[in-house]
């Protein structure tokens, strides 16, 4: 199962971004592990400074705005 | 064109009589709304196509390790082109600190960055023309300047949260961007998106602000407290302007109006930077890597400059 991040401490982008991805997966039908990331040293420790950030099974992929859904999809699928 | 569609909408449609307030302000507004989100729209798009914005990790790559005159030199500039989120302004603190940014030239970025971008230059010049838009960059990035410099003197090391010292931060490995025409558009789009999604409140405050201005203040009301002779003018703009938050594109069209019925120039490039930069909710945000001397500091090192530059345009204009 793949295991999504989303780091990012309270912004309104983050919140919309989280559940975007929730949302993408529940209707491709794929069983992802969702985890909001809020402690600053942890967001950082990925050199993220524009939040949100996204990481996908512990690699980095996208960083500041919402993602666009052809990323999103890209993450749950591929 | 702006003026005819305009025209045609609050008299032609709406049938109010030219002249009076409600149609002043009215016109006012859906002259400003549609020029403003036209041009918006328009340079965010050509900007995210040639990739013109930076992001924070980027310019903290580009001013780590400079000498300080550069590196002061280059987080103001780079403050100045980079629409960055208020949200993210703890998260690049802490990512200056750690890359050992002196944190006067953190402060110089800072102040420019929310002052001051390229979307609210272009803007500016197509409302106010060159030579208003000319002032205000030139006024903000001489505050920022000089504003990272006095907050150095006071030792603010002191007062930063002790927690920022001991974030690590990783190596930050994203896949490359798409290079394609196709991959630009797409990013531009978003980009576009992204960005008045985030500002369109403020400015459609601003544009509303300035139409009330525009349509309901008297101008004899106007020449006798704002225009300049009456010092206490400058520094009460700029009190006005903390507790009031605009972005730098929003307080375009108030500017406009004030202009336009005869506020000091000074008066107003003060209340529009004091709106723009100094703002209590951005100063709650920053609360969290520095405490209140700090936060003191910063607000009052940013009122005097911003009195200071009123004074100076309003004694010389």
């Amino acid at each position: 199962m793949k295991t999504i991040k989303v780091l990012g401490s309270g912004c309104k982008n983050c919140e919309t971004t989280a559940n975007l991805i929730r949302i993408a997966a529940e209707q491709a039908g794929v069983a992802i592990t969702l985890e909001k990331v809020t402690d600053m040293a942890e967001i950082m420790s990925y050199g993220v400074m524009s939040t949100p950030g996204v990481v996908v099974d512990g690699k980095l992929v996208h960083a500041g705005g919402l993602p666009g859904p052809d990323q999103i999809r890209e993450w749950i699928d591929g | 064109m702006f003026d005819v569609l305009a025209n045609l909408i609050v008299y032609g449609l709406l049938g109010l009589t030219p002249g009076s307030a409600p149609a002043d302000a009215l016109h006012f507004f859906v002259m400003d709304t549609a020029k403003i989100f036209a041009l918006l729209v328009i340079i965010i798009y050509v900007m995210g196509l040639l990739r013109a914005l930076l992001s924070p990790e980027r310019v903290r790559e580009y001013v780590r390790g400079k000498p300080r005159w550069l590196a002061r030199t280059l987080a103001i500039v780079l403050g100045a082109v980079t629409p960055f989120c208020s949200c993210s302004s703890v998260p690049l603190f802490i990512g200056f600190v750690e890359a050992g940014i002196p944190l006067g030239v953190t402060f110089s970025f800072l102040i420019a960055s929310p002052m001051i971008n390229e979307v609210a230059a272009v803007i500016l010049v197509g409302i106010l023309g060159w030579k208003l838009a000319a002032l205000y960059v030139a006024a903000g990035l001489t505050v920022a300047w000089v504003g990272g410099v006095v907050m150095e003197r006071f030792r603010p090391e002191r007062w930063v949260e002790a927690y920022v010292w001991q974030i690590h931060m990783g190596q930050m490995q994203l896949p490359e961007p798409d290079r394609s025409l196709a991959g630009r558009h797409r990013f531009a789009v978003a980009e576009v998106r992204e960005i008045v999604g985030r500002i369109w409140k403020w400015v459609v405050a601003g544009i509303a602000v300035g139409a009330l201005f525009h349509g309901y203040v008297p101008e004899a009301w106007v020449a006798e407290h704002l225009a300049g002779d009456a010092w206490y003018s400058v520094p009460a703009a700029v009190l006005l302007g903390i507790p009031l938050y605009s972005n730098a594109t929003g307080v375009i069209p108030i500017a406009e109006a004030m202009l336009g019925k005869g506020v000091a120039i000074g008066t107003t490039l003060a209340l529009m930077m004091s709106i723009a930069a100094l703002s209590l909710p951005e100063m709650l945000i920053l609360r969290k890597v520095i405490r209140w001397p700090a936060l003191a500091l910063y607000a009052s090192v940013l009122a005097v400059a911003f009195t200071l530059v009123g004074w100076l345009f309003n004694a010389f204009a």
